[in-house]
């Protein structure tokens, strides 16, 4: 039969992320972290490399452990905390791309720096055109061997602008959507012609548009011109851990708007005995719970070798868990009223990060496309 | 669809987009079709030049300075203005006191405040909503007592549209608590300026400030101020509630809005998405249906009939497309919703976008309409009322 039981690793991981949520992450220490100039706490990240959440999804010769299970372990608490240091940008994208296209001495130096918790990475990937699709990149790199110099402009570089290393996709050969000849570099932001623009971002986070001029790489990541296979795997994992991110959210949208429908009252009543607003509330309930079937029983296939498993397994969870998102974020702000429409009042803030993980790593449509090409 | 006009209506829908072309402010316009924030001034300026032209507030009664105009002249008004993308109405002056002066109040207060609201030089705000009387406004606890030839007012409002622009603020307070809830209200007009008002922002989901706290303490306001009768508020605020004025349900601007998502739908190279495309060409259906439906009003109206139970559902449907559009527009701009740039929608602001020129204000729209199926009695309560008063339920 298939086990869905958490192993004790995974309970453990869990415990502990839920215990960090729980005693150091309230939403006042959230706000005040996203108001800081790098939009998150330097020490909450040191507290993740003791308690060994960087080195999840991360290769075993480097110290890694877990993959898909564990990193939506942690995503989904990371979603209860609305936690804003950048664990999607260093670990799941960025450190995750250079596991899979580094050499040996590449994923020691670089991954090495990740879990001690030393060096934050972000990919750089998307640009101004692209959209979801994985093979759109216009910015270039010519050269050979070691020496390479890189033009162009990557966009919405999620926490791009405390990077320590840039991991940038460029085209080496190819036109602009071909999938061959893309490659992929590693790159100082502080080199000469790199400008990082970072700003705050609609959930509350930070990212940054990058661009480079005449950008001496400091080396290539993998074979030249065959880096989207790579991109499309930690696409589909980013997808993939979002959606478990958005079951935290959704749960604490959930929890908060019940108890305020049995303590708000209104013409005489608590506003929760109302029959129209119990309904409301139950699809919300069901929401989250098919998204977490759906994820628990498909989360492991992240994991698969078979491209289109995983694919698949990617696809359907991001259109279940985007649409739960949208009627659960949309609902719980309805329910709740004008108190819900606040900057002050946190259920505002997850119903901001549904919003946006909807737009990320491929939205609805994009999704449901390649599951209807998948199963043609 | 057609629709026919007489020469005389042509010749009046000529002259108010001659009038839009000639004496609106460009840039308020274009902050409208933008979807930017919008100054006191734009609001202000843009009434101002209307009530020159006598078009202030079109839908008053002659006497008070309103127009003669047939139903059809209030359509072409509504279309033009909208499809143009002016400042809207604050409707806090002109839509929801002033009818109540000129219905309830003496000679004396017509005379006080109906030419301030006219003119555009008096800003009203509205103190109906506490923070624990919302949907059921009938709970409000906001209290006067009277004191000689004054009411004493302790209490506070909430939810309180621009307050920080206001002059002068209508009040639901509580004078007995005694019978029904709804009995013992009283209406009453409040300067801002009194000692013991303090207005406190509430900063909404997108940044922006928009809606306030304001606070009475001890606030001294003269019996002359009241409007009616003492304890007979709740009779007035119904009116007030009741008052249908001839409104497109912002139709002219969900038109506006479908022509920006079919620009920035190009620029995003959706036009050959055929998923996208049967999504605003569903959105465009919603659109000419609410459309219809106001239409169909409007023709009654202009027999002379009675315009039938459609106005009932015509805040929900336009509050639900209102959503439903900017919600689109999240997803034609897709990951560059993300960059958040207050300033950018400030006067003055030119520093290279973040993405697209178009996206900054996505996403912030998005979040702040989320308000519109909540306020002026929420979509759940207007089903209520439809469901009691419309279906006899």
């Amino acid at each position: 039969m298939l086990d869905l039981e958490l192993s004790e690793e995974q309970q453990l991981l869990q415990d502990s992320a839920n215990r960090f949520i729980e005693r150091e992450y309230d939403f006042a220490d959230r706000r005040k972290a996203a108001n800081l100039e790098e939009g998150f706490r330097r020490s909450a990240w040191k507290t993740f490399a003791d308690l060994g959440w960087l080195a999840v999804g991360m290769p075993e010769d480097q110290g890694g452990f877990g993959s898909a299970r564990e990193t939506a372990v942690l995503m989904e608490a990371m979603g209860r905390g609305l936690v804003v240091e950048p664990y999607l940008a260093t670990v799941v994208m960025a450190g995750k791309t250079v596991a899979l296209a580094g050499n040996d001495a590449q994923k020691d130096e670089l991954l090495g720096a990740v879990i001690s918790g030393d060096m934050l990475m972000s990919l750089a990937h998307g640009e101004l055109k692209s959209r979801y699709t994985i093979s759109h990149v216009e910015t270039r790199a010519e050269g050979s061997g070691d020496s390479w110099v890189l033009n162009g402009h990557k966009g919405v570089v999620l926490n791009g602008d405390t990077a320590g290393r840039l991991i940038v996709s460029a085209r080496t050969s190819g036109a602009t959507q071909d999938e061959d000849g893309i490659s992929l570099f590693v790159v100082d932001p502080k080199a000469d012609g790199v400008t990082v623009r970072g700003y705050p971002t609609n959930d509350g986070g930070r990212a940054a548009e990058v661009k480079m001029e005449n950008v001496k790489a400091l080396a290539i990541l993998g074979d030249e011109g065959k880096a989207y296979p790579v991109l499309e795997e930690v696409m589909d994992r980013a997808a993939a851990a979002i959606c478990a991110e958005s079951l935290g959210l959704m749960a604490v949208l959930n929890d908060m708007t019940t108890e305020y429908a049995k303590t708000r009252e209104q013409f005489g009543q608590a506003i929760g005995k109302f029959q129209i607003l119990q309904h409301r509330m139950v699809d919300m309930f069901v929401a989250l719970e098919e998204s977490r079937s759906l994820t628990a029983v498909y989360m492991a296939d992240v994991d698969s070798s078979d491209r289109d498993e995983r694919r698949y397994a990617v696809s359907a969870m991001k259109v279940q868990c985007d649409k739960a998102g949208r009627s659960v974020g949309q609902e719980a702000v309805q329910l709740h009223g004008g108190i819900a429409m606040t900057d002050d009042y946190s259920a505002s803030h997850y119903f901001k990060r549904l919003s946006v993980i909807a737009r990320l790593f491929g939205d609805s449509d994009w999704h449901l496309e390649r599951f209807a090409d998948l199963t043609r | 669809m057609q629709i026919t006009y007489t020469p005389q209506e042509d010749a009046f829908r000529a002259e108010v987009r001659a009038f839009i072309e000639a004496e609106c402010d460009p840039a308020a316009r274009e902050r409208v079709q933008k979807g930017l924030a919008l100054k006191k001034e734009d609001y202000v300026n843009w009434h101002k030049k209307l009530a020159t032209k006598g078009w202030a507030v079109p839908h008053w009664p002659v006497e008070h300075g309103g127009c003669d105009w047939t139903p059809v002249q209030h359509f072409i008004f509504e279309e033009e203005t909208g499809n143009a993308g002016t400042p809207p109405g604050v409707p806090f002056g002109p839509e929801m006191v002033a009818p109540v002066v000129w219905s309830f109040g003496n000679d004396e207060q017509k005379k006080k405040y109906l030419p301030g609201i006219l003119s555009g030089e008096v800003w009203w705000a509205q103190g109906y909503s506490e923070p624990n009387a919302g949907s059921d406004l009938a709970s409000l606890k906001t209290k006067a007592v009277l004191d000689g030839d004054e009411y004493v007012v302790n209490g506070g409002k909430t939810w309180t549209t621009l307050a920080q622009y206001a002059d002068w603020i209508f009040l639901l307070v509580r004078t007995d608590s005694s019978g029904k809830r709804q009995e013992g209200i009283t209406f009453l007009l409040v300067d801002m300026n009194s000692p013991g008002i303090t207005v406190h922002p509430i900063i909404t989901m997108e940044g922006g400030h928009e809606v306030n706290q304001v606070i009475f303490d001890e606030v001294r306001v003269p019996v002359a101020n009241r409007i009616g009768e003492q304890d007979k508020g709740w009779t007035y605020a119904k009116f007030l509630l009741g008052y249908e004025r001839f409104n497109m349900a912002g139709i002219p601007s969900a038109k506006r809005q479908v022509r920006r998502l079919k620009a920035i739908a190009e620029d995003q190279g959706l036009t050959n998405d055929i998923r996208f495309r049967t999504k605003m060409a569903d959105a465009e259906i919603q659109i000419i249906t609410l459309e219809s439906t106001m239409l169909k009003m409007l023709a009654a109206q202009a027999a002379g009939k009675d315009p039938g139970p459609e106005a009932s559902y015509i805040k929900i449907r336009g509050t639900e497309i209102d959503q439903m559009m900017t919600e689109l527009t999240m997803e034609a701009v897709g990951p560059y919703v993300m960059p958040f740039s207050l300033k950018a929608s400030e006067e003055g602001w030119n520093e290279e976008p973040l993405g697209p020129e178009y996206a900054a204000p996505v996403a912030p729209t998005y979040f702040n309409t989320r308000k519109v199926t909540i306020y002026g009695g929420s979509n759940e309560i207007q089903k209520n009322i439809i469901a009691k008063h419309v279906l006899g339920l």
